[in-house]
């Protein structure tokens, strides 16, 4: 058991050192010149104007919190479905009411306008 | 031990008795051979991934009705190295006020999160990496360092345009998440594991495309998405966004942007397979060993690779309100159905034979899939006949 995490754990760290080695090697070989107008932020040709961070739709944060709240319901899922070749008839059940309250849920933000893109 | 029944293991054995030779502990000598096998594994990626950019160029120009390269080598083959070679002598342009760190982590980490999805892919019953019992989560943790990359590149880029970029590629792939989960609970319900073995190991009789279409369907549609190709690729908008989040990026660095995209394409291709497609059986020819399994399963992610690049090719950008509210209102809401079906049905036919199971999944996904047509028929009737209506008189809003 502690073998397989150890051979994630190398797979992880030469998953890192071989893509950042080609990096490095390319840093070495390739020319430097670097010059402010080459430097400047690449905006098709026009200067830019004000600051990069730019302000953004508070959609993406509505999105976001929906996509949190499923996202952790799968996480109780996952151990449902693995064992659901041993549970009784109820557990099965007992779990299809969890999705059904989480559908109601997603009928909820749905019925409130969260999933229109304004 | 036959080197042709068990090649892997008889390789390490090999090297294990070599490093012990030289004086090395156990461990270490197990440790390095591990090491010496993942170098090789992810190499043997990296090169898959170098002839894989071939592939898309030969590809595409047949779709577009073109030659591709053909000039350098036999059909172009050594085209891909020459490109690899332009990269590494480009200059790298670090734009003036980036967040140097985060930018140059994000390249490494967007094709890491591609590469060690290879730890846990079974190329044949012998041939795997790790056999995780929880594959598929594992799975879903490498795609999210994946978003983690994009998120980044944006974020430190210091460029407006990489910054919207990233956050329509994110917003996306985030909302696409959730019905791939969904469809992947799919085969963990039919296997009753996680493991990525053992799912492959449930398909010996009947594939599982055929006992639940609808979830290879959704889990197709979201890896499409997930990989922000085309008809998905809102961060690259030309008119709007120039390429999305890797705009600042030159050199090597927008070349492992691009090598993760195309080896991630490949690998959901192979995912599709493994999980939907039966993995490594094809009509007991994996029985003639290990190697020919591994070339079955390669051979599957390839035909997954073209069907991707085949959508791309075909299918226009989308717009991200209708992208999202894609996903949103009818993907989710689809894939929890079908979940709820699947498991309702492998409990109540636990006892029955194989078949009846399989033909009443099947019949279940059909009908499914009709219902949902019909509402949406429905729903865009009543949608054309408000358009069509004779125009009603203006109302004036009273401000």
């Amino acid at each position: 058991m502690e073998n397989e995490w150890l051979y994630i754990g190398l797979f992880l760290i030469v998953g890192v050192a071989l893509p950042a080695a080609a990096i490095i090697l390319a840093w070495l070989i390739s020319p430097k010149k670097p010059n402010p107008i080459k430097d400047s932020t690449y905006e098709c040709g026009m200067e830019t104007v004000g600051e990069s961070g730019v302000q953004f739709k508070a959609q993406y944060y509505i999105f976001g919190l929906v996509f949190l709240i499923f996202d952790v319901e799968t996480v109780f899922l996952f151990p449902w479905a693995v064992s659901l070749g041993k549970l009784p008839l109820f557990a099965v059940l007992e779990g299809i009411v969890f999705i059904l309250i989480l559908v109601a849920g997603l009928g909820y933000i749905w019925r409130k306008d969260a999933l229109e893109w304004v | 031990m036959n080197f042709w029944a068990n090649p892997i293991q008889v390789t390490a054995d090999w090297l294990m008795g070599l490093f012990t030779g030289w004086g090395m502990t156990e461990v270490l000598a197990s440790i390095l051979t591990q090491l010496l096998g993942i170098v090789v594994l992810i190499t043997i990626m990296l090169v898959i991934d170098i002839l894989l950019v071939w592939i898309e160029r030969k590809v595409v120009a047949r779709f577009q009705d073109r030659l591709g390269p053909n000039r350098v080598g036999p059909f172009g083959l050594i085209q891909p190295f020459a490109d690899i070679i332009k990269l590494f002598i480009k200059e790298n342009i670090t734009p003036a006020g980036v967040d140097k760190v985060v930018y140059n982590l994000a390249p490494i980490l967007s094709v890491f999160s591609v590469l060690i999805l290879w730890a846990i892919i079974p190329l044949a019953p012998v041939i795997i990496g790790v056999d995780l019992n929880v594959g598929l989560l594992y799975l879903v943790a490498a795609g999210a360092i994946g978003t983690l990359s994009i998120i980044m590149a944006g974020w430190s880029s210091n460029n407006k345009f990489a910054l919207l970029g990233a956050f329509r590629q994110v917003a996306a792939m985030i909302s696409y998440e959730i019905p791939m989960v969904v469809a992947l609970l799919i085969p963990t319900v039919l296997a009753g594991t996680m493991g990525m073995l053992g799912i492959s190991e449930a398909q010996q009789g009947m594939w599982y495309v055929f006992l639940s279409p609808l979830a290879a369907l959704i889990f197709l549609i979201s890896a499409v998405a997930e990989l922000g190709r085309t008809p998905f690729d809102l961060s690259e908008g030309e008119s709007e966004v120039v390429a999305g989040f890797h705009i600042e990026y030159s050199g090597m660095k927008f070349g492992w942007f691009y090598a993760g995209e195309l080896l991630h394409a490949f690998t959901f291709g192979g995912f599709w397979g493994i999980l939907f497609f039966g993995g490594y059986h094809f009509f007991g020819l994996e029985n003639l060993g290990p190697l020919v399994a591994a070339a079955i399963v390669l051979f599957k992610a390839l035909i997954g690779y073209w069907v991707i690049m085949w959508i791309k090719y075909t299918l226009m950008r989308i717009r991200i309100d209708h992208m999202l509210a894609f996903n949103w209102k009818f993907l989710v809401p689809l894939s929890l159905v079908v979940l709820m079906v699947t498991a309702l049905l492998n409990t109540l036919l636990r006892d029955t034979s194989t078949w009846v199971m399989a033909v009443s999944m099947f019949l279940s996904n059909v009908l499914i899939a009709w219902v949902v047509i019909e509402i949406l028929r429905g729903r865009s009737r009543t949608e054309r006949e408000k358009v069509e209506s004779p125009a009603q008189p203006v109302v004036e809003a009273t401000h």
